[in-house]
């Protein structure tokens, strides 16, 4: 697609500060905590895996949060505690003043299956579960067929929600529809409702179960992710808390993927790291979103598979090969 | 039922007799212990298969993503339908009047009472965390249909059981010294729930007036819980459910079902008891009658149901139906609608086939036509979103049934099966004083 060649420069001084400021508003307003849990954790961490080089040594080295490396006794250490309740409250609430939305141009997508694994690493999956998948589609006999990578759309008008009866799966103010594993009693009405096949539900032991377990449990990552309840794709907000990109759309090596802000009508590119206009990118490119029709309002949309840069090839499936 | 009772019939010399007649086989005898032992091995067994499912979750099921809801659900649709047959036939005929439907009322309230005990049972066999299942209570919220059917279920079940209790009392009292030949604790478990009932008319003043409001309450309540059921899956999005005569469409459907089980269970009684003396004939013809009515309405339902979608072949619509006319699901959709409804119509138009005998064939298959129709209506949709299914293992994409899943469903029915028999043999099965009380009333009749 031939969109803003000629903006790329102004984008891109324009995507610098404002990444500096979302950082910024992000760790002010909500991730200190968590920031704060992270960095301890990881440089106790470190300073476990140092003394353990050098038996004999009362001391260890330690990052704080102001950046410094310090020295404590090794006795004095204790496990940062990450509270269930905070994490709970705040994958509840969302991030204040954000409205997240996610942009897939599907002339750029060549099936690499980047996303997928990122996303399967990062929520524990097995490769055949998916919280996104990249679908073969084709509308009609006579019109090409093109790859469409298909997470969770987000609805503002969730179905899932609605039929949701113990308020497992909710919508937050920042738009995104979240799961929580400790709530859900495993009806899979959800799933009925889904229009879209977004949800999977874990009917054995998750993958990772047994290296997961006494973890912490983070709705906004859902791990440890738990049998017999739902698991879907989260946006990635663990990571918007921390002011990144989602898992999916970092991987991405062929620039599939632009995440953002529709209040601040702004969405950056994964691959390239540009941002551009929400509005501008959906009006030039025609954008468009899956089966309107529904009403279901997804906060998913797609750019058309127009002028592709790459080859359709369509291989075998390697999971319907293994079994 | 009239509100001024005339308590002259215990005073006649036939109560004596119909007593007799139906406590004849109250209590426990080789036949019972037999049954009762089968039943209870073959529990056991799917008791074994439940915990297999709690221990490993639902993947020994057929199930995965893409259908998600399977068996069980079918299953308990069929349940919530079955029960429905107590509020038909006590409430709704009972209250126009019809003299007839006085000796199978308690068959259709324990029909009633058993399935719809059993079915929250099988909504939980399909839970991937039964355990959490207080959360629907502490939790709950009212938007979900769940919710709606969780508490309409519930007091369906608490009406049903007020409906067959309550005009038990009477009987438990008459009974009382007629039990020589029942174990003891039996006679007290009577003395008990009879609660020191002396047949005042004004006690049987307010029994009336209480039995009355139950059968008018008892109308909306089960129009409720099978709309609501049906509404499980009409709220979606799918094709396949996306219906709005669903609530109608499950209710006809569920007093078929109902009907075709009370004249079986009508059927065992009559034969088993030798109470062909109560349960004539003509009660079988009239049954008959009921069925070939309710299976009409049912049929015009599914007409609508099937025809429209049909004719304008929408898409999605049209890979549905194709599946079930001429696909992958034809045998079972075409031998459900012809062997569990058309033929069944067509022979029950002719009065040979409205016998105890004919009838009580004609019902199994009804029966077993309706538990498969639930299947046909809650699966197919499922295989077909609106996105395709691909990279997935094949046992995602396709549902068989499994043995475990099979046995955990038949221990759901073993139940209901077993209530049953509880409830039919340690208690009068036909409603001696209401025969009783008719009886007199055609004697004084007859001698004006």
């Amino acid at each position: 697609m031939s969109h803003n060649s000629n903006d790329t420069g102004h984008d891109h001084t324009n995507r610098e500060k404002e990444n500096v400021n979302s950082r910024r508003a992000f760790f002010k307003n909500f991730g200190l905590a968590g920031a704060v849990a992270a960095v301890g954790g990881a440089a106790i961490y470190s300073g476990y895996k140092y003394e353990e080089s050098k038996p004999g040594h009362d001391m260890v080295k330690v990052l704080t949060s102001d950046n410094r490396i310090v020295e404590v006794p090794k006795d004095q250490i204790k496990d940062v505690r990450v509270d269930t309740d905070q994490l709970q409250k705040q994958g509840r609430e969302g991030l204040k003043g954000h409205r997240f939305v996610m942009v897939i141009d599907l002339a750029k997508c060549r099936n690499a299956r980047k996303c997928i694994s990122a996303c399967q690493g990062a929520h524990h999956l097995r490769p055949y579960e998916y919280h996104i998948n990249t679908l073969v589609m084709q509308e009609s006999e006579h019109t090409a067929p093109y790859f469409m990578p298909k997470p969770c759309q987000h609805c503002d008008n969730p179905p899932c929600v609605a039929v949701c009866p113990v308020d497992a799966t909710f919508k937050r103010q920042d738009g995104i529809v979240l799961i929580d594993n400790e709530r859900c009693i495993g009806c899979r009405f959800c799933i009925a409702a889904c229009p879209y096949s977004a949800r999977l539900f874990h009917w054995e032991e998750p993958l990772m179960a047994e290296s997961d377990k006494g973890k912490p449990y983070n709705i906004e990552l859902n791990i440890p992710q738990r049998k017999g309840t739902i698991t879907k794709c989260l946006f990635s907000s663990d990571r918007l808390r921390e002011g990144k990109l989602p898992y999916c759309v970092s991987a991405c090596p062929n620039g599939v993927y632009y995440f953002g802000d529709e209040n601040q009508d702004a969405v950056t590119n994964g691959t390239t790291k540009e941002t551009f206009r929400l509005s501008e990118l959906l009006r030039v490119n025609a954008g468009y979103q899956l089966m309107p029709e529904l009403g279901t309002k997804p906060r998913v949309y797609y750019l058309p598979p127009k002028n592709r840069l790459f080859e359709f090839k369509e291989e075998k499936d390697p999971v319907q090969e293994t079994t | 039922m009239a509100s001024e009772v005339n308590t002259d019939f215990l005073h006649n010399k036939k109560l004596d007799s119909i007593a007799a007649d139906i406590l004849r086989p109250v209590g426990i005898t080789q036949g019972f212990i037999v049954w009762m032992g089968f039943l209870g091995i073959s529990l056991l067994a799917c008791i074994y298969a439940y915990y297999i499912q709690f221990d490993k979750g639902l993947i020994v099921t057929g199930l995965r993503d893409y259908i998600s809801w399977g068996m069980y659900i079918a299953n308990f649709v069929f349940f919530v339908a079955t029960s429905l047959v107590g509020m038909l036939i006590s409430s709704v005929l009972g209250l126009i009047g019809l003299k007839w439907v006085k000796p199978i009322a308690r068959i259709a309230e324990i029909i009633a009472v058993a399935f719809a005990a059993i079915a929250g049972l099988v909504i939980v066999s399909d839970m991937g965390r039964p355990e959490r299942l207080p959360y629907v209570f502490l939790y709950g919220r009212i938007q979900s249909p769940i919710i709606w059917d969780v508490t309409v279920v519930t007091t369906y079940l608490v009406i049903s059981t007020l409906l067959y209790f309550l005009p038990l009392i009477p009987d438990l009292a008459i009974s009382k010294g007629r039990m020589g030949h029942t174990p003891k604790w039996l006679q007290q478990t009577y003395e008990i729930l009879s609660v020191k009932w002396n047949h005042t008319p004004k006690q049987y003043q307010i029994l009336m007036k209480a039995v009355r409001i139950m059968l008018i309450l008892i109308i909306p309540t089960a129009f409720a819980i099978h709309t609501v059921t049906s509404w499980l899956f009409a709220v979606t999005l799918r094709p396949g459910w996306d219906s709005s005569i669903f609530g109608p469409y499950f209710l006809t459907g569920a007093f078929v079902a109902g009907s075709a089980a009370v004249v079986i269970l009508m059927y065992f009684v009559r034969v088993n008891y030798k109470l062909d003396k109560y349960l004539t004939t003509h009660h079988f013809d009239m049954m008959g009658k009921l069925l070939v009515l309710v299976s009409i309405v049912y049929l015009y339902f599914n007409i609508n149901e099937y025809l429209v979608p049909g004719f304008k072949m929408k898409t999605a619509e049209a890979i549905h139906l194709h599946d079930l006319f001429v696909g992958e699901y034809a045998l079972m959709f075409w031998s459900v609608q012809l062997l569990g409804l058309v033929i069944p119509i067509i022979l029950l138009l002719f009065k040979f086939f409205r016998k105890p005998f004919p009838m009580f064939v004609i019902s199994v298959f009804v029966l077993v036509a309706a538990w498969f129709k639930r299947f046909i209506i809650v699966v197919p949709t499922q295989d077909h979103p609106f996105l395709p299914i691909q990279r997935v293992p094949h046992e995602w994409m396709v549902y068989h049934p499994t043995i475990v899943e099979s046995a955990i469903t038949m221990g759901t029915i073993i139940l209901a099966v077993i209530i049953i028999t509880i409830l039919v043999k340690f208690f009068p099965v036909i409603p001696i004083w209401e025969v009783a009380e008719e009886q007199n009333e055609l004697d004084s009749k007859t001698k004006e």
